[in-house]
């Protein structure tokens, strides 16, 4: 199918190409400088800096972006960059959410925990706070739970 | 995780001699009401002090799930022992912290009962008998409003959701689930165990049936009435309700496609085997 279309362009033009290293150098910068602060970790820039370097690579080296475009398809060589683009995003969001979801899975945790041990701590301090004959209970309770333990 | 023997001997005094429950063998049983409440100052006391009066056999547990008002004072004056989040977790984060407390302590039964006030704990002996023997022994009991008469209006569209779920986690469970949104449920320590190690997160009822029965508890209900709820906290909204069916759906959808175990890990062997003939090609055999 790609082969009955003509190419319409041949890559980007000089003046986009120009355009696009200078954002990059400055995206990159920017990342760099946000390491640099600590307000972003190197795992994450990585990752960052590697897509900008791939997409930057794809405007200016029209060989590429040409052959990528021909082989998908796609009659118009900037298209495929955006394409490109807009998948890595995608990828790199999906990333964040599955980060995300393990952050406040391990929040969650933290949250019970701290309750757990706020509990424990308040109660060997209070000597049976609230609960009246909890101490021993649950002291004993513990015991037993440790002891039939395999 | 370690399992738990469901019958670990007691071999302290017994502080539950005294609940008034027919047959014997459950008078070592230790039995906690877990609590969770948000924000339920004016509503808790009354809670606890219900559930201390009417079921003097359970301990009471309230996990006040980052309460900003006096939920934590006025439940301590009452006696209970209080869990306090750092902040909010929602419905499924407290639960889970109860069932954890559960299992740490070595209960062996749990029972949830809403901090609003919505479930009676009247209900509670009767629970604990269809739990333990009731002719059908089962993993967790709860409380169905839609067998008879609910107790109070029910919102329509309450009703409607819930029985768009029953019809989905009946078909999937084979049994008849009437109000699968009910959180009044009690479990033992196998439910406790599951739910200790996992348990769904904003909406979390109706998809822990389908962890029920995904790992091979028995589950039955038990008729019970159920006040309006207590206090503001209007329920669901209709933009959230949506939001609601739609999250729940996709939770069962996925949860259908997670790998079913034989039997529960660490079930006695008698009790792994009897509930016979589900047919586990409802599961669609999709790809763990």
């Amino acid at each position: 199918m790609s082969g009955l279309v003509p190419i319409l362009a041949d890559g980007l033009g000089v003046k986009p190409q120009r355009i696009a290293v200078i954002v990059t150098l400055l995206f990159l910068v920017l990342v760099i400088e946000l390491v640099r602060r600590r307000r972003l970790v190197e795992r994450y820039a990585l990752l960052w800096i590697t897509a900008a370097l791939v997409l930057v690579v794809l405007a200016v080296w029209n060989g590429a972006l040409n052959w990528i475009a021909d082989s998908l398809g796609i009659l118009s060589p900037p298209n495929a960059l955006f394409l490109i683009g807009v998948g890595a995003l995608f990828v790199l969001a999906l990333h964040f959410s599955v980060a995300f979801s393990r952050l406040s899975e391990e929040t969650k945790i933290l949250a019970q925990e701290v309750a757990r041990l706020d509990r424990e701590q308040r109660r060997i301090r209070a000597g049976g706070l609230g609960g009246e004959a909890d101490v021993v209970i649950e002291a004993a309770e513990a015991r037993a739970v440790n002891g039939d333990g395999d | 995780m370690r399992a738990l023997p469901l019958d670990a001997e007691w071999s302290g005094p017994s502080p539950h001699a005294t609940i008034p429950m027919p047959s014997d063998d459950r008078q070592d049983l230790r039995l906690l009401a877990i609590v969770p409440a948000y924000n339920e100052e004016g509503m808790i006391s009354r809670v606890v002090r219900d559930i201390k009066r009417q079921v003097p056999g359970f301990n009471v547990l309230v996990v006040d799930d980052g309460s900003t008002d006096k939920t934590v004072v006025q439940a301590e004056a009452e006696g209970a022992m209080v869990l306090r989040h750092p902040f909010n977790l929602g419905i499924g984060g407290a639960m889970q912290s109860g069932y954890k407390y559960a299992l740490a302590h070595g209960y062996d039964v749990a029972v949830q009962v809403d901090g609003d006030g919505q479930h009676k704990p009247e209900y509670l002996p009767e629970m604990l008998d269809a739990l333990q023997t009731g002719g059908k022994e089962a993993d967790m009991v709860y409380g169905t409003r839609f067998r008879g008469d609910p107790g109070y209006k029910v919102p329509l569209g309450r009703r409607l959701g819930n029985l768009i779920f029953s019809v989905v986690l009946s078909a999937i469970t084979r049994q008849k689930i009437t109000d699968p949104t009910s959180g009044f449920r009690m479990v033992n320590r196998r439910g406790i165990e599951l739910f200790a190690r996992d348990y769904p997160h904003d909406y979390p009822e109706v998809e822990a049936i389908l962890m029920l029965h995904n790992n091979r508890l028995r589950i039955h209900e038990v008729q019970v009435r159920m006040n309006a709820r207590g206090f503001g906290r209007s329920s669901i909204d209709y933009p959230r309700a949506a939001y609601y069916m739609v999250k729940v759906m996709l939770a069962l959808f996925v949860g259908l496609l997670r790998r079913r175990p034989d039997a529960f890990e660490g079930a006695p062997p008698p009790a792994a085997d009897t509930q016979p003939a589900v047919e586990p090609s409802v599961e669609g055999g999709g790809p763990a």
